[in-house]
């Protein structure tokens, strides 16, 4: 299948030149073609920010939400219609801050549902403010005197939570990008693609140099099985390790464990017989 | 005193006691065998935030004909802790017949009759103290003057899965109970006659939450999520009890958040998905509201309403949380509000929320309250006949515009996966495609084409419903659970010149109304909350004042008994 059936055409994107969701958009409509997904069967869901517009230049379903809302819906469209392949794509921002509760609860709940976060370490649609996971000592406008925060550590949280797919990647690296997304998309679960993304704009001091300077790719000796040795991965600090750092199958998803069934619930029709005895039972 | 002589019109029994003590027991009890006799029944209670201890009370009434509504006078309380007479001194008179230990008698004083009935210790005589709530059980019966006999099968029934030696011994219990109250009954001249017997055995007995989820259910529903809360979460927890059986899902969600962006997802994808909750939940959802206005996605929301603001009284009743139902969410766009009467209304408004949602595309919101929530009573058996669920969505071609600009304002509603369609849905204004756009002049034609379908939604109106005296000249307005209140308030009154206009769709109000309301000489507006919401929307939405506001807002529902006294002094 060619990505070219993802494409929107000729239209006004509303990123900056330079903008690392643009190299995004592209590797995952290669992922998704090379998965062969049709674009009618493709659910995006995102929340707000500049990342949260990337079911905009897309040509699929999407469902555009609230800032940091995007698992929610994401989660009950999957559970409504589990035939569907549904990503919730969004921001650092979006995703670990306004979406914390629902980052970790996801999470618990398990919905096979993949998680792409394009984390930039700052906010940009609000032009240049502190994110979750900017580093101390980041200085914007509003943390003049740099960031005294600890940056949140979605991978460290995700394994804690004992998520069944943990990942990390840098758009700086596209094709380790695209298998990851492949492999997330694949997994039965919820899935978390933390991806590493400069913002020319807005953070000047992670950028490309920065990334690559600043992370590696795990040797192919890696056990992503050993929970502990994954664990530890994601809690480093000096430099970044790239790849699956944790894998587990061993959990049903959310809509195994439910008992809503296959079919899609718009095909769900009210047996009468059923509700006309059961409320003969109050009699 | 003749506490029950002459009471064949209805009897009112309370029990009272600390939460734990077993009061829900008597209760249900009790009204399956006044049910069982041929007696009209209706149960409500009023409680403490808390789990053990502290002083709740439960009324009971069983009446030849409908009873259907709370009233303050006690003919007979079983008191089962000190603290009743102090919690109930009002409402307690020379006619309450009060039973109940020693030892708890004495805290009333000389108000009222006494029935000294030692139910613990007949209750310790069968083996164990878990048999005091069937000794009082079988008390009760013979001050009703119903044969112990009439017990037997819905002990059975209560007690199902319990063992043999169980059953028997609770049967023991009641027959025990039965022949203590045995001299009170003749010195108190206790007994009911049925005028009539009425036919009630095959009649359904339902409490609110179980009447809006099987509305619910009827309309199909096959999706909720929730976050508990008092005095919504019975709603749920019915709903997941019976989700099973007809394919329903049943998420409790993180949060109040979480539970109505689900359901706005849930809705996209295809299913029929609500949420149940309270004032406090339903501000944390406001954003969803908004959600849906703008995504002009379907969503049915059950608010069960209980004083505020903030925690305010957790487990209490009003009707305060209408201006906020009303004005949730940000910006311009159409909503539906309803508030059932009866527990017939609250089965067909519910099944109707989701036809209205689906149809319309826009949030409809149920609102009810603590007391509408627990309150029971028997009512025709809920019917199916004309159900009609087609759902309003649409098989998608490769054209498919989610926002297509049409006459009335209702786009085709398409879902992912069915047809080759795609469809798309945004939190910011969109195009007919449903993507992104900063273009003006559109931005001006989605938020009228969003607006106009609240006149196409005229067609669908629930009229309000007038009760009373045909020719009347006073009119009391009401909404939502006080619809048997007033009515009974009227007929207590037995005042010929009164009637009651009772709406159940709040929101948009029914215009026709206003014809009903201009052939009053004297109006007056009853709801619980102590600022008038709904004579507020009133006036905004028909232009009318009324005369008088009859406001109660201290976390208890009006009383028929006494809302009649204030009728006649009123007009």
């Amino acid at each position: 299948m060619s990505a070219e059936k993802f494409d929107m055409g000729n239209i006004d994107i509303a990123w900056c030149p330079g903008c690392g969701n643009f190299s995004i958009l592209d590797v995952l409509k290669d992922a998704l073609s090379e998965l062969e997904i049709a674009p009618k069967d493709l659910v995006l869901v995102s929340g707000i920010g500049q990342a949260a517009k990337i079911p905009h230049y897309l040509k699929t379903n999407f469902f555009n939400g609230l800032h940091g809302r995007a698992l929610s819906p994401a989660t009950a469209i999957k559970a409504s219609n589990p035939s569907l392949t549904v990503i919730a794509e969004s921001g650092d921002g979006d995703m670990y801050g306004e979406g914390g509760n629902h980052f970790i609860h996801t999470i618990r709940r398990n919905p096979n549902i993949t998680n792409i976060v394009h984390d930039n370490m700052v906010y940009g649609l609000t032009k240049g403010q502190a994110s979750p996971t900017s580093r101390r000592g980041f200085k914007t406008g509003v943390q003049i005197n740099g960031v005294v925060l600890e940056p949140f550590n979605p991978l460290a949280v995700a394994i804690g939570l004992d998520a069944g797919f943990v990942a990390r990647t840098s758009i700086t690296d596209k094709e380790l990008t695209k298998d990851i997304i492949k492999q997330a998309v694949e997994h039965n679960g919820y899935a978390l693609v933390d991806l590493l993304q400069p913002c020319p704009s807005f953070n000047k001091v992670n950028n490309y140099k920065w990334f690559k300077e600043n992370t590696y790719r795990l040797e192919d000796s890696h056990d992503p099985s050993d929970r502990d040795k994954a664990f530890s991965l994601a809690c480093k600090k000096d430099k970044l390790p790239m790849g699956v750092l944790y894998k587990s199958q061993e959990k049903p998803s959310f809509e195994e464990n439910i008992s809503a069934g296959p079919e899609p619930l718009y095909e769900n029709r009210l047996d009468t017989d059923k509700l006309d005895s059961l409320i003969q039972s109050f009699a | 005193m003749n506490a029950l002589r002459d009471k064949n019109a209805g009897v009112s029994i309370v029990l009272c006691g600390q939460a734990g003590q077993g009061i829900q027991t008597v209760e249900k009890l009790l009204t399956s065998i006044l049910k069982a006799s041929g007696w009209n029944v209706f149960a409500t209670k009023e409680y403490m935030s808390r789990i053990r201890g502290g002083t709740n009370s439960t009324l009971i009434r069983a009446g030849a004909g409908p009873v259907r509504s709370f009233i303050n006078r006690i003919d007979v309380l079983a008191a089962l802790d000190k603290s009743a007479g102090g919690h109930l001194a009002k409402r307690i008179s020379p006619h309450t017949l009060i039973m109940g230990e020693k030892e708890v008698l004495e805290g009333f004083g000389d108000k009222g009759s006494f029935f000294e009935a030692g139910f613990s210790q007949a209750a310790k005589d069968l083996g164990g103290k878990v048999y005091a709530n069937t000794v009082a059980v079988g008390a009760l019966l013979r001050l009703l003057g119903i044969p112990a006999e009439k017990g037997k099968e819905p002990l059975e029934k209560f007690f199902a899965g319990k063992s043999d030696e169980i059953i028997e011994k609770n049967q023991q219990a009641l027959k025990k109970g039965f022949e203590m109250a045995e001299k009170p009954a003749e010195d108190f001249g206790a007994g009911l006659k049925l005028s009539g017997e009425p036919d009630v055995q095959g009649k359904m007995l339902v409490n609110g939450a179980q009447a809006v989820g099987l509305g619910a259910l009827a309309g199909g529903c096959n999706f909720i999520s929730s976050y508990p809360m008092s005095p919504s979460t019975a709603v749920l927890a019915f709903l997941a009890q019976q989700g099973g059986q007809f394919g329903l899902l049943a998420e409790q969600a993180e949060d109040e958040i979480a539970a109505v962006n689900m359901a706005i997802g849930a809705w996209y994808a295809g299913a029929r998905a609500m949420i149940t909750t309270s004032g406090g939940g339903f501000a944390l959802m406001g954003e969803g509201v908004s959600l849906a206005g703008m995504m002009e996605s379907p969503l049915v929301m059950h608010a069960a309403q209980r004083p505020g603001p903030a925690t305010g009284l957790p487990t209490r009743t009003e009707q305060g949380d209408l201006e906020l139902a009303l004005y949730s969410g940000h910006g311009e766009f159409p909503r539906i509000i309803l508030a059932p009467g009866t527990l017939s209304e609250a089965f067909s408004l519910a099944k109707k929320a989701f036809n209205l949602a689906d149809k319309y595309q826009v949030p409809v919101i149920i609102l009810t309250d603590q007391y509408f929530m627990d309150s029971y009573y028997n009512t025709e058996t809920f019917s199916l006949d004309g159900l009609d669920n087609s759902p309003h969505i649409t098989e998608t071609d490769k054209d498919y515009l989610r926002y297509r600009l049409t006459e009335n304002g209702i786009s085709p509603r398409g879902v992912p996966g069915f047809g080759d369609g795609l469809v798309c849905q945004d939190s910011d204004e969109h195009d007919e495609q449903g993507r992104i756009t900063e273009d003006l002049e559109l931005r001006v034609k989605m938020n009228d084409k969003r607006l106009k379908k609240l006149e196409a939604a005229k067609a669908d109106y629930v009229q309000p419903s007038l009760e009373g005296a045909e020719d009347y000249e006073n009119l009391i307005i009401c909404w939502g659970s006080n619809y048997n209140i007033v009515k009974e308030a009227i007929e207590l009154s037995e005042r010929g010149d009164t009637a009651m206009l009772h709406f159940s769709q709040v929101y948009p109000t029914p215009e026709d109304a206003l014809a009903a309301i201009k052939k009053a000489k004297k109006t007056a507006v009853l709801e619980n909350n102590a600022t008038g919401q709904f004579a507020k929307l009133l006036k905004l939405q028909l232009d009318f004042e009324p005369d008088e506001k009859i406001l109660k807002y201290d976390g208890l529902p009006f009383a028929a008994d006494t809302l009649s006294e204030k009728i006649n002094e009123m007009f």
